[in-house]
This record gives C-alpha cells, sequence and structure tokens, in this order.
C-alpha cells in the first residue's frame, strides 16, 4: 500500500515536471526570444557575480596585489610600466575594471533582491492584512500607502541614508551603508506590492473556499497564509521582478549621489561615479563598462518581468 | 425553402496540443414564426452553432465544413464585410446577461435610435418614434419617460426586455436567443419567454433558443434539437423528443430533470457515455455515530434571526441607511429531516444559511441547536457548534482552494478541530474521496483537474470529515449541468438516509425541492412568509406569493416518464 502510494506520488512528481515543462507560460518562453534572450543574460550576470572570486583575474580589494603603476591602463592593451594588460583596463588606482565590475555587480545584486524581499515582505503583509481585515485598518494602511507615494523614492531613501549617517558611528559608516540602502529602498518600494496584494485579497476573499475554511473555524491568520496567499503571489512574480530593475537602478542612482555604497565596496553606481571623473580626460572605460553593465542587467531584468507579465495573463494569450 | 438551414456543420477550435470539434456534421433548420430550441448539457456545442451562424466565433475556432443558408442563399462563406452586413439585419442575437449586453453610458433612446438608424432608412424622429415603440411592445411601462433612462435604472428582467427590443430594431428575420432567461428570476423568465413566443408569432421570426433547461423548451419551443458532445442525438417535434425519446442520451437527459408533479425515490443514473460513477455513502454508515432515537425532536432552531447590512455608509450614525437582509425569520429544523428553503434571488436565503453557519453574527434573535444558544458568543459561534454542523457551497469552482491538493482540501475540517491526526486522518480521507466516488487516489490531485460535479463530490467529502450532525446545502446544484444534478443529489439523499443526516437545503428550483426536502419554508424580500410540509405546500400553498411561485413553475407534464423511480 505504501509502495503503491509512494510510486505514484513519484510518477505525479515527475508528470508534474513534464506539465510544467508543457505548461502555456513555459511554451510561450521557449517561444519568445526576448524572454530567452534575457534571461540568459540575467542568469550570465548573476552566476559571474556569485563567482566572482573564482572568475576575478585579480582582487581588487586587496591593497597588496595593487600597483599603482598599473593606473589608467586602456582596456586589452599592455600597460607601458609594468607590461601588464587588462581585459578592460584599469581605473586611477590601478584596480582591474573586470574584476571591480564583478564584485560591483554582487554588491548591486545583493542590494536589489534583498530591498525587494524587504518590500515584498512589507508589502505583502500590509496588503493581505488591508484586503482581508477590511475597515478602518484598510483604511490606515491605504492611506499610508498613499502618503508613501507622495514622496519620491529617492528622498526617502536619501532621508533614511541621512538618519542612519546621524545616528551611526562613524567607524561603522562603511559596514553599514550597504544594509541602509537595502532599508532605504525596500522601504520605499513596498507600496505596490501592498496595492497588488490587497486588490487580488478582495477578489480572492469573496470566494467560497474562504467561506469554507471560516466556516470551521480557521483564524483570519491561517486563512490568509494558508489559503489566499498562495491564490494571490502570481501577480506579486510580476512586481517583484520589475521592481528588481528598480531596485538597482534606485541603488546604482543612490551610490552615484554618493550616498550609497562607499568607494571601499563599490557597486556598480559608485564605479559609474568614480568613472565620471575620468570620462572627459580620455580615460573612457572606467566609466563605460560599470554603465553598460548596468544597463544590460536592468534592461534584462525589466524586459523578463514584462514578458512574464503578458504571459500569466490569460487575456493577452 | 426554410428560413434558415444548417447542414453538415462542423466548427473546430484548433489549439496547440490538439484540434478540438465543437460541432460535428449538425443538421438544423428554422421556419418563420418557429422557435427551435437547442438543448444540450455544457460542452455540448449549442453556444457554437449560435456563434457560427452570426459569424461570431472566438478564434482561433472556424467552419470546418458544411453549408449555413440563409433565404436558400450560403452565408457560412462570405466575408467579414458582407458579414456584418447581414449581422444585426437579417439575423440579431439575445445573449444571457442583460447587464453587460447593455451600454452603460447611453440611454436606452440612444442606443435604439442608433440601432435602427445603422439598419433603416429612418430620420431621427421618425427612429425615435419606433424605439419608443419598441420599448412598448417588449412591455415595458411608460415608454415615453423610460426610453430617456440609462440601462442601470432598469431592473434585470426589464433590461433583458431593452435587449430584445434592441434585437428588433432592425426587423430581423432570424433571432438567436443563447439562453435569455438564464440570469433571471422564475417570474421574470417565465415574461420573457412568453415575450419571444408572442413576437415569433407576431413578427414571423424564426428564433434558435439556446438553453439547458429543459422546462424552457418544454413551455416554449416549437421543435428541438438534443446535442451532446458536439453532435446531433435528436431532433423533432418538442412534444415528441420529449414524450417519446427515442436516442438513449435523450432519454436519460429527460429521466434526469427533476418534476414537480412526481416525488422520486432516487434520480434514475445517466447510463450513457459511460459517466455512471459508483458511490456508496451506505458504507460510511458503520463507522457513523448515528442515533435515530432523537428523531423528530428540533435540531436547529431560528428564534427570530435578523440581519441588517449597511447599505449607504456615513460617518454619522444617524445617516447611515441599512437594508434588512432577513426580517425576523423564525423557524425549526428537526432533527433527520431535510428543511427546504426557496425564494427568488435576494430574498435572503443563503443569508440564512450563513447566520446559522456562523459565517454572519446575528443582528437580532438566536439560533439555537440542541436548544443551546449558539449565537450568543462574541467571538462568533463555539468550536464544538462547529464540528457538528458543514457546508456545501453553491460554486464547485470557487469552493475548492485552487492551490491546495485535494487530500489537504478534505482533512482541513478534521484536522482543525484535532479530531484525526496521521495515518487515522488519511485512511478517513481516502475512505470518503472513495465513498463518494472519486477514488483515494484523488487525493493525490489539484481542483482543476476535476469537472464540476467531481468537485462537487470534493466538497462533500470534505464536508463529511468532521462527521457532522448537521448539513447546509447552498444551491448545492444550481451550477451543475442536470445529468451531473442527479448524481448529486442522489449522494446527498443517502446522507440523509444512510448517515441520519439533518439538512438545511437552499434552492430557487422548485422541482428540486419537491424532490429533496421534508418541509419548506418560503422567503420573499427577507421575511420568512410561510413553512409547511413539502406535499402540502405543493398540493395547497397558503401564502399569495407561494401560489404565485407555483404557478411559475413548469409543468414538464410533455416529458417521458421512462425510468422513473417514484417514491
Amino acid at each position: 500500500m505504501t509502495d503503491n502510494s509512494n510510486t505514484v506520488q513519484a510518477e505525479r512528481a515527475r508528470s508534474r515536471i513534464a506539465m510544467a515543462w508543457d505548461s502555456d507560460v513555459a511554451h510561450s518562453f521557449r517561444r519568445s526570444p526576448v524572454a530567452l534572450l534575457s534571461s540568459t543574460v540575467v542568469l550570465l550576470l548573476v552566476l559571474s557575480a556569485i563567482f566572482a572570486p573564482l572568475i576575478a583575474p585579480h582582487d581588487p580589494f586587496n591593497p597588496a596585489t595593487l600597483n599603482l603603476m598599473n593606473g589608467f591602463t586602456p582596456p586589452g592593451e599592455a600597460n607601458m610600466f609594468t607590461g601588464d594588460s587588462f581585459l578592460l583596463g584599469t581605473d586611477d588606482q590601478g584596480r582591474d575594471v573586470f574584476s571591480t565590475i564583478l564584485y560591483g555587480l554582487r554588491i548591486s545584486l545583493f542590494v536589489g533582491f534583498a530591498a525587494v524581499a524587504l518590500a515584498l515582505v512589507i508589502g505583502v503583509t500590509l496588503g493581505l492584512i488591508a484586503g482581508y481585515v477590511g475597515g478602518l485598518t484598510e483604511t490606515i494602511i491605504m492611506r499610508v500607502a498613499d502618503v508613501q507615494l507622495t514622496f519620491p523614492a529617492i528622498l526617502v531613501a536619501m532621508l533614511i541614508f541621512g538618519i542612519a549617517k546621524g545616528i551611526t558611528p562613524p567607524e561603522y559608516r562603511d559596514q553599514m551603508a550597504i544594509w541602509v540602502l537595502i532599508l532605504a529602498i525596500g522601504l520605499s518600494d513596498w507600496v505596490q506590492f501592498a496595492r497588488v496584494v490587497r486588490g487580488a485579497t478582495l477578489v480572492e476573499r469573496s470566494k467560497e473556499y474562504v467561506q469554507a475554511a471560516r466556516l470551521i473555524g480557521r483564524s483570519s491568520f491561517a486563512i490568509m497564509l494558508r489559503h489566499i496567499l498562495p491564490n494571490v503571489l502570481s501577480p506579486v512574480l510580476v512586481i517583484a521582478t520589475i521592481s528588481l530593475a528598480l531596485a538597482i537602478i534606485a541603488e546604482a542612482t543612490l551610490s552615484f549621489l554618493g550616498v550609497g555604497a562607499p568607494p571601499t565596496e563599490p557597486s556598480l553606481g559608485t564605479l559609474i561615479r568614480i568613472g565620471q571623473g575620468f570620462l572627459f580626460s580620455g580615460e573612457w572605460w572606467i566609466l563605460f563598462f560599470p554603465a553598460l553593465t548596468l544597463l544590460a542587467l536592468a534592461l534584462s531584468v525589466n524586459l523578463l518581468g514584462d514578458w512574464l507579465r503578458d504571459a500569466l495573463n490569460p487575456r493577452l494569450r | 425553402m426554410s428560413l434558415l438551414e444548417i447542414e453538415n456543420l462542423t466548427v473546430e477550435f484548433p489549439t496547440r496540443r490538439k484540434t478540438f470539434v465543437a460541432v460535428k456534421d449538425a443538421h438544423l433548420t428554422v421556419e418563420p414564426g418557429q422557435i427551435h430550441g437547442l438543448v444540450g448539457e455544457s460542452g455540448a456545442g449549442k453556444s457554437t452553432i449560435g456563434a457560427a451562424v452570426m459569424g461570431l466565433l472566438e478564434r482561433p475556432g472556424r467552419i470546418a465544413g458544411g453549408l449555413i443558408r440563409f433565404r436558400g442563399e450560403e452565408i457560412s462563406g462570405l466575408d467579414a464585410e458582407a458579414m456584418q452586413a447581414l449581422r444585426g439585419k437579417k439575423i440579431s442575437m439575445i445573449f444571457q446577461d442583460p447587464l453587460t449586453s447593455l451600454n452603460p453610458l447611453f440611454t436606452v433612446k440612444q442606443q435604439l435610435v442608433e440601432t435602427i438608424r445603422a439598419h433603416l432608412d429612418l430620420s431621427e424622429d421618425a427612429a425615435e418614434t419606433r424605439a419608443v415603440e419598441l420599448i412598448e411592445r417588449v412591455g415595458i411601462p411608460n415608454p415615453q419617460e423610460r426610453v430617456n433612462q440609462y440601462p442601470h435604472q432598469f431592473s434585470g428582467g426589464m433590461r433583458q426586455r431593452v435587449v430584445i427590443a434592441l434585437a428588433l430594431c432592425s426587423e430581423p428575420d432570424v433571432i438567436i436567443a443563447d439562453e435569455p432567461t438564464t440570469a433571471l428570476d422564475v417570474s421574470i423568465q417565465a415574461q420573457i419567454l412568453d415575450l419571444i413566443k408572442e413576437l415569433a408569432r407576431e413578427r414571423q421570426v424564426g428564433v434558435i433558443l439556446i438553453t439547458h433547461d429543459m422546462g424552457v423548451i418544454a413551455d416554449t419551443t416549437d421543435k428541438v434539437t438534443v446535442m451532446y458532445q458536439g453532435e446531433v442525438v435528436e431532433s423533432g417535434a418538442t412534444a415528441d423528443v420529449l414524450g417519446r425519446p427515442q436516442h438513449p442520451y435523450t432519454k436519460s437527459l429527460i429521466a434526469a430533470v427533476p418534476r414537480p408533479t412526481i416525488k422520486l425515490a432516487r434520480f434514475p443514473l445517466i447510463s450513457y457515455g459511460g459517466r455512471v460513477t459508483e458511490f456508496h455513502i451506505e458504507d460510511l454508515a458503520r463507522s457513523w455515530p448515528t442515533d435515530a432515537s432523537e428523531r423528530g425532536k428540533p435540531l436547529i432552531e431560528a428564534d427570530g434571526i435578523t440581519k441588517t447590512f449597511l447599505s449607504k455608509g456615513a460617518i454619522l450614525p444617524s445617516r447611515r441607511q441599512y437594508f434588512t437582509a432577513v426580517d425576523q425569520a423564525r423557524f425549526e429544523i428537526r432533527q433527520g429531516e431535510v428543511f427546504g428553503l426557496v425564494g427568488e434571488s435576494g430574498s435572503g436565503k443563503s443569508t440564512i444559511a450563513r447566520m446559522i453557519a456562523g459565517l454572519y453574527p446575528v443582528d437580532g434573535g438566536a439560533v439555537r441547536y440542541r436548544g443551546q444558544d449558539v449565537t450568543a458568543g462574541k467571538s462568533g459561534v463555539p468550536d464544538w457548534y462547529r464540528r457538528e454542523i458543514q457546508m456545501i457551497f453553491q460554486d464547485p469552482y470557487s469552493s475548492l482552494n485552487p492551490r491546495m491538493r485535494v487530500d489537504s482540501i478534505v482533512a482541513e475540517p478534521a484536522r482543525h478541530h484535532g479530531i484525526l491526526s496521521g495515518p487515522a486522518l488519511k485512511a478517513r480521507v481516502d475512505e470518503l474521496l472513495d465513498r463518494v466516488g472519486l477514488g483515494a487516489e484523488a487525493g493525490l490531485k489539484y481542483p482543476h483537474e476535476f469537472s464540476g460535479g467531481q468537485r462537487q463530490r470534493i466538497s462533500i467529502a470534505r464536508a463529511l470529515a468532521t462527521q457532522p450532525k448537521f448539513l447546509i446545502c447552498d444551491e448545492p446544484t444550481s451550477a451543475l449541468d442536470v445529468s451531473i444534478q442527479a448524481q448529486i443529489l442522489n449522494i446527498l439523499k443517502d446522507l440523509q438516509e444512510h448517515l441520519n443526516l439533518t439538512m438545511l437545503f437552499i434552492s430557487h428550483d422548485l422541482p428540486v425541492v419537491r424532490q429533496m426536502c421534508d418541509r419548506v419554508g418560503v422567503m420573499k424580500d427577507g421575511q420568512l412568509v410561510e413553512v409547511a410540509e413539502t406535499e402540502t405546500l405543493f398540493s395547497a400553498p397558503q401564502h399569495p406569493y407561494t401560489q404565485h411561485l407555483l404557478s411559475l413553475m413548469p409543468r414538464l407534464d410533455g416529458l417521458s416518464n421512462e425510468g422513473l423511480n417514484v417514491a
């Protein structure tokens, strides 16, 4: 009996993979050149960020390996003093641009993912509560969301950054910078999640399966978590993807303005800020390659999000 | 030469995986002044035929073979432009939902005048006069005034009259009515059908009436075509087909229709197309704690329960407006009986069910279970009471969580109440799924893998998991096809008979109520107007509203009684 049900289960697990492969979303993915290309780019960038220590030819943050003589080496050319050559050139301190991009990508992606995760948790929780509980609770949550929307995200982020800077001791400031970035971006991004989840929750809550759960006396918390949450997740997935691109850009913007990742732990935005000082003196590569990477990353994630939105919307199929 | 002829019509919907044949080799002819019924269960292809005639097949559907002739002229091969000239002008359509087929931003007059002038060569003034005439013809009082109103100012039945007026604007020769009364209450349904009958005679219009309702077919149509899975199985004069069905499918379909006049012991099983599903409720009785000695004593007492809803909110309590959904309803449900509640939509039947189930708090009065007030507590009904009651919902597509596996859905009530856990719970779930005819392996699937009828069985299995004493059925079969309805009603009858369950059975369908219930309460506008034994109520109704409802009930006298198991 147990053996039998185990094989049945294994069979169903296998057929589930086959079903996923054969599903309409997977089908549309295979047939969309945009989705294939952008997911390849994203995957490539994420993997190279994760394996940066293995891929990077130099460790740009170990001063012992740096040679100031290598500064301003153009991409692909040999340095006139040391004879070393670098794929994407070096910056003013002789750091390999390719390696700094890989490490910068790590910071950018980490901040992006963490900020979206924070925004998602806050937004989905508040959206669920607003939609399910209703009444005064809903009014308060949604009005707070409205107020939040009247401030540009960058402004909120700079405000949080300023406060954090004021209350943290100077010696921890560089270490705290990344976490403050995550907090700043996450807190300014939750509104969209809350709005979409609230709308979807209102729809689900009126369905009879929710009544059935209330009938047997399940608590509001259990109903929200077990019954409603799994059914409102597909729009959340779309927003999370698009928010990821926005969060990466927001991080770059803040870092570019000098309120983000410190130069000792540069993100793509910090690299762009460093690079822009040399743009007009001929060392274009210090700005160009980090900017290109940022563009490719943000664009691919965004296109992926757009495709996902269309693929999950049955009306557009 | 017939008005409309359909010959060997085949309609296909090619999809990525396979080509779905929605209609196969269908034949149909419509004569002037005749109403031709097209009947079948969901997925039979009836609406597809209507859409094909109108040239309104949804992509990727296409006519793969056969001919459609209008007055002897082939129209199935016409291009979009030529079809548009014909559509609306010579052939027009009445849809199911009167709300979405009218534009909410224009007055009725504007919509009528626009349509009239698009088809007939009339001046603005002449078109307006005609619009008023049409509104008067379809039986809307005060046509001069009402014609200037917007669709939302009309009730559902009046709106459907406007839609009919709109379909008449172009003086069409053929009208296709696709489930024109399904969204309407019985009393309004009868009026709309009478109107369609009159208009067909008076204007010599040929009507194709698409419906799933045998009562509508019996009362309205001259000829009928029965469809099953895309194929025409039987066609002929309505009286012949219903009275002496030849095809086994037609026979089983007619046998499954609940009769208002005869009470059946059980519904005959649909024996066509291998769709018989065995279920064995009686096997559950062995492990079911039953106590027949209490039979006949009151189990539930509704003591003047009242529910009001806020209809207009305001900050000042004195300016708020309330709507009374249920006004001091007083009745009792005795142990072992099925108590029916009937009434039109909005009469408060479901609100009563929800108050008894503890989903809505009562605003006045009390619900007593075995003499104990269960609605007195601040935080809803007590847990011991929740264990004793369960509910089966109307819509099998929304009553099961699509993201939960069937075994967890069925297990949830018992697990929540801590009645069973581990292997014992699994054994209970497997047994229940098996007894309702799905088999234990159904537990490993998700709800979307099941049909409507199968989902309703899952709902029943879930309701039985805590071994309740009292079951609330809120329109349990109104979303189902008639053959599936027969099976579900049989299961419910078994629950009462073998497990001694007490039930509150809510329905708007009087014949179904007659088959299922021991006693019936009639609701009107939140008031319980009459409570009586079912047989007494149907033979000698006391309240005028009950008499009115019963007079609207289709008699179905012409239906064959072959294969019926009369009680």
